[in-house]
């Protein structure tokens, strides 16, 4: 029970965390006009952010195998 | 030539009897009881029909436009999905406890099983979600006409002209239609459940992510040259360029931000995400896996929307082509037709899916929350004379379902041209997101009453109306512009989009932030300014606290009333049913103990059964009205509710202080059941050792009391002789104090009641004396003595007198096991990494290694194999070591007598133990 | 021929106490210092009588005991077991296997005597 509290309380600080990480002005921080490998950096940090936001939560979710 | 009328149509219709065949055999799986759906991966991409033509089509669309603007909703989704856990597991909890089987039973229910509320939430729903609907046959029209129309494409679809009847609209339209009512309503079911539908959804996800990825690895690898080149070749048109980039305005930001909060709501309060999510629900842990599984669902088939949209923008150019049918145009123009098919059908299955589950949650609430109310009301007594009433529901269901997909196709007719896919969408995700406020709120908020949540669905809806459905209409002609521009009655201040003189807001950001602030503040305004009756109290206990009470079943009871088992029966059976009605209370009865339905009691809990039993058939609010129609009920008061509710919590309190108590009680009981078994140990050691000590004891007794006693008793005995014995007595009385001494010391230091005296010693000078003190030992035995001590020494914070002792015993020992006249001890002190070691070798016989932990026992002599018994008491050993152990040293032996001769007792003392000021020097 | 008294115990002094009493009444003695020493003794010497410590090396005078019992050679022999463990289920194990008598070190030099006396010549 304390365990599933637990594992609760992270998944909410990775909603804030990607909360942030998705608005501004974190966000206005990479809307330059660069590119990295060819991509926009905008594209990359979004798409980067959010793989690893699931990542995170697939991490999170799955180690408390019970 | 592949791309002909015949050739797609029949596409259509293979693609759509695949879906036909896989729900079929998932419903006759679920029949026989083996659920196809039960894992966590098919939940999850059965909740991936929250992608539909709108993300398949829509989103290069927006992308075009926009850039990144199209992904907030989707991060919104992702983020909302981390919690979950908490939200949506509550929501789960209570549908399946209450058996709640839509979102306007949801709210209905929460709030006093309120029929008016319901019926709100259900008016809301279809009137909000019917332009969603129409945009998925817009969508799926438009790609059929777009691909019927090749090699003349990119041209923007028109609708169909001519008779409805080869409108493809209209055809998919009654497709859907006769497929829903099929898999829909196949039959009554207290949970709602559609095992078929939701397998052929979970397939449709798989389709539309395979079929959108084939277009964009084709786009991004068969038309370009990677991702690099696609974004390479568009930076250099300068209006392709200005897409990478969002614009850094506060109103960017804003409507970055609204989306993503519009799409939390959405995910979880649209009707067909509530169906799929909470009704369809087979296990709640696939709900715990779905929290990551969905959103890398989403995160796939959104990675080749920008690059779709790039590459079309470079190869058609913005102008004169619809960006939504980049995902058809793009295979066409290059003339790849199987792969514009698998588009196409991709898309099919991004709307029909879509449609389908819409449609299936919408006629639910129609049926139970609008037409069933009214029919109860109106007709109440030519219903009364039905004894069976499950055709009337399945006829609602299937005549909701057909005039909503009719409604949707009418709004694609009249309306639908004006907006793209995206927008219409947006339209219905505002709409939705006017349940929040009651939903949230009420499932942790006891406060949240009826009155206010439909002041605030009220407020929220009229303020959506305005702002977002009239401009829409205004759009599409059917009202005048004046409105747009100059508001009603000319009054500027009420422009719709533009209320209130708030500008620099985009109409969704806008429309989003009045409905909230309206919704919200009624919702609480008028929840804190009136009281709430009884059954409100009970339902807002009953939802927020869901997880304590658990099982309804076994909640508190809020009733009080008559009622005739056999009314209570027929009643259920009236709308499921009189064969699974039986059933039903056979099971309820067994489950109850085992006993027949005969001898049922129509309880509180009997009562409350019925009423679960037929919320799953006709809605919550309706559920409570038939019964109550059948029961003698006695209002309970509020007061009554409230006292109950005390009780209730007073008991779980209690049962809660009573479980503590009797954690703490078996923790104590374990804790002394350990300490007992300390204290026996101890008995037995001290035993023992009381034993060993005893017997040490009387050993020299014996000797003195028997001489003394031969002494006394022979006054004749010769001189010699009677000095002989007088020394032995002298001996045993000496070895008898030393051994009663050294039994006190060793108690003290056992105890911690030793008095250390400590000092700074030299270690040198307490070998010395030492040596000094067992000189005639060692001369007494013709044994050797060697010193090897070192020229400087720190001195040591420690009890000089305990270490003289120490030593004393090591060389007594050593002396004591050499041979008699080539006995060699060696003593000597050296440094080792700053910490002290002193060592006293011998070159006696040494001692085995199984018996070296031995001999630190108390009493337990070496040489106990040997033949002559040892002189000592057994306990200088353990008493060297306690004084070496005080001193956070280390006392223990050498020896390997089968290699070599010879014994090395050695200790070490930490260099912690060097005075400080030898240290500083 | 006067009686043979044979004295087994590991504690030299209590050895020369009990050896100089046994002399004083007129009895022939050997000595033994731990268990096996003692089995050998009796063998070689044939005593009438074992003053048979307890705790020993090499076998303790429980297993001395024993064996002894266990031999019908020695079915004549009389033992006295001679304990510094005084407590009672010691002594009921050490008749249980066969001692003639117990006696709990210390013990009056005129008691030890008495029972030797009781056990060599009952008739007297």
């Amino acid at each position: 029970m304390t365990r599933s509290k637990l594992t609760a309380q992270r998944l909410a600080a990775l909603f804030l965390a990607g909360w942030m990480a998705f608005n501004y002005p974190l966000l206005s921080l990479f809307n330059l006009p660069a590119r990295v490998l060819g991509v926009p950096l905008l594209y990359v940090y979004v798409f980067a952010a959010w793989g690893l936001l699931i990542a995170l939560t697939a991490w999170l979710v799955e180690r408390r195998k019970d | 030539m592949l791309l002909q009328l015949p050739v797609i149509i029949g596409a259509a219709f293979v693609y759509l009897a695949v879906l036909f065949a896989i729900a079929y055999y998932g419903d006759k799986r679920a029949d026989a009881g083996r659920s196809i759906i039960s894992h966590p991966l098919v939940y999850s991409l059965s909740l991936g029909v929250y992608c539909t033509t709108w993300t398949f089509y829509g989103s290069v669309g927006r992308a075009a436009a926009s850039g990144i603007g199209f992904l907030p909703v989707y991060l919104g989704p992702t983020l909302v999905a981390a919690l979950w856990g908490t939200i949506m597991l509550k929501m789960l909890r209570v549908s399946k406890t209450y058996r709640i089987t839509s979102i306007a039973d949801l709210i209905g229910s929460r709030y006093g099983k309120s029929q008016l509320l319901a019926g709100l939430v259900s008016l809301i729903a279809v009137i909000g979600v019917v332009p969603y609907i129409a945009l998925q046959l817009k969508a799926i029209a438009n790609s059929f006409s777009i691909l019927t129309a090749y090699p003349e494409t990119l041209a923007r679809a028109e609708p169909a002209s001519g008779m409805i009847f080869t409108d493809s609209g209209f055809l998919i339209t009654l497709m859907l239609a006769a497929f829903t009512i099929v898999f829909g309503t196949r039959h009554l079911d207290a949970t709602e459940r559609h095992e078929g539908m939701v397998a052929a959804v979970a397939f449709e996800s798989v389709v539309k992510l395979v079929a959108f990825s084939a277009v964009g690895v084709f786009v991004t690898w068969g038309i370009y040259d990677g991702f690099d080149d696609i974004f390479r070749r568009a930076s250099e048109v300068p209006a392709l360029f200005a897409l990478m980039t969002s614009r850094d305005t506060a109103a960017t930001y804003g409507s970055w931000t609204a989306l993503t909060l519009l799409s939390m709501s959405a995910v979880m309060f649209l009707p067909r995400q509530f169906q799929i999510t909470v009704v369809e629900n087979v296990d709640e842990n696939h709900l715990r896996r779905a929290i990551w599984m969905f959103p890398a669902y989403l995160l796939a088939i959104n990675i080749f929307v920008l690059p779709i949209a790039f590459g079309g923008l470079i190869e058609f150019g913005k102008q004169g082509t619809d960006t939504d049918m980049f995902v058809l145009t793009l295979p066409m123009s290059r003339d790849q037709q199987w792969l514009a098919l698998l588009a196409f059908v991709g898309g099919l299955s991004a709307g029909t899916g879509m449609i389908i589950v819409e449609t299936i949650a919408l006629s639910t609430m129609v049926c139970n929350d609008l037409v069933m109310p009214l029919l109860l009301r109106l007709r109440m007594q030519a219903l009364e004379r039905r004894s069976d009433l499950t055709w009337l529901l399945l006829g609602i269901r299937r005549f909701s379902i057909v005039s909503i997909l009719l409604l949707g196709y009418l709004y694609f007719r009249l309306a639908g041209e004006a907006y793209a896919l995206v927008s219409i969408g947006l339209i219905s995700f505002s709409a939705v997101a006017q349940f929040a406020p009651a939903i949230i709120g009420g499932l942790y908020w006891k406060g949240a009453t009826r009155r206010g949540a439909v002041a605030g669905l009220m407020a929220g809806f009229i303020v959506w109306t305005y702002t977002l459905l009239l401009p829409s209409f205004a759009r599409s002609g059917w009202l005048p512009q004046e409105f747009l521009t100059q508001g009603v009655f000319g009054i500027e201040l009420l422009r719709p989009q533009q209320l209130f003189g708030l500008a620099g807001l985009d109409a969704i950001t806008h429309a989003l932030f009045w409905s909230m602030a309206c919704n919200i503040g009624a919702l609480i305004g008028f929840s804190l300014l009136g009281r709430e009756d009884a059954r409100e109290a009970t339902q807002a206990e009953l939802f927020v606290d869901v997880f304590k009470h658990g099982s309804g079943v076994a909640g508190p009871s809020f009733w009080r009333g008559s009622a005739q088992v056999g009314d209570l029966i027929t009643l259920v059976g009236r709308f499921l049913g009189v064969e699974r009605a039986r059933r039903a209370f056979e099971r309820y009865a067994a489950r109850r103990g085992n006993i027949g339905v005969d001898q049922l009691r129509a309880d509180a809990d009997l009562v409350h059964f019925t009423e679960t039993q037929l919320a799953g058939a006709i809605g919550s609010a309706s559920a409570r009205v038939m019964v109550a129609s059948v029961v003698k009920e006695e209002a309970l008061g509020l007061d009554e509710v409230m006292n109950i509710l005390d009780e209730a919590s007073q008991v779980r309190a209690y049962s809660q202080q009573l479980e503590q108590k009797s954690r703490e009680l078996e923790q104590a009981t374990t804790e002394l059941r350990a300490a007992n078994e300390r204290l026996t140990d101890l008995d037995r050691l001290k035993d023992d050792f009381m034993s060993s000590v005893t017997h040490e004891l009387r050993t020299p007794l014996t000797s003195i009391r028997a001489f003394s006693e031969i002494l006394v008793d022979n006054p004749e005995m010769e001189e010699d002789q009677r000095q002989e014995f007088l020394s032995i007595i002298t001996k045993e009385t000496v070895r008898l104090t030393r051994l009663v001494n050294q039994v006190l010391d060793m108690a003290k230091l056992e105890s911690g009641r030793t008095d250390w005296r400590d000092e700074r010693t030299d270690l040198r000078e307490v070998i010395e004396q030492a040596v000094a003190a067992t000189s005639q030992l060692f001369k007494d035995r013709g044994a050797a003595i060697e010193l090897v001590l070192p020229d400087e020494l720190p001195g040591v914070m420690i009890d000089g007198d305990r270490f003289v002792q120490v030593l004393v015993n090591l060389l007594g020992n050593a002396v004591k096991f050499v041979n008699p006249g080539s006995g060699h001890v060696k003593v000597s002190l050296t440094r080792d990494d700053a910490d002290i070691v002193v060592e006293v070798a011998d070159n006696g016989p040494g001692i085995l290694a199984e018996d070296q932990p031995k001999i630190f026992e108390k009493f337990r002599q070496g040489g106990d194999s040997l033949t002559g018994k040892p002189q000592g008491t057994g306990l200088g050993l353990p008493i060297s070591r306690q004084i070496v152990e005080h001193y956070g040293g280390r006392l223990w032996v050498e020896s390997a007598p089968e290699r070599e001769p010879g014994a090395r007792f050695i200790f070490r003392l930490p260099s912690s133990l060097i005075a400080l000021e030898e240290e500083a020097a | 021929m006067p009686k043979k008294v044979l004295i087994v115990d590991d504690e030299p002094n209590i050895v020369i106490s009990i050896e100089f009493l046994m002399k004083r009444e007129g009895f022939a003695t050997v000595v033994a210092h731990d268990g096996e020493a003692a089995l050998e003794k009796v063998a070689a010497e044939r005593p009438d009588l074992v003053l048979l410590d307890v705790m020993m090396p090499r076998r303790n005078g429980y297993e001395v005991c024993q064996m002894l019992r266990a031999n019908p050679d020695y079915a004549g022999l009389r033992i006295i077991m001679l304990t510094a463990k005084g407590r009672e289920t010691e002594v009921a194990k050490g008749l249980a296997l066969g001692a003639d008598a117990y006696m709990t070190k210390p013990f009056a030099t005129k008691d030890l005597v008495a029972q030797v006396r009781k056990l060599l010549d009952p008739a007297a």
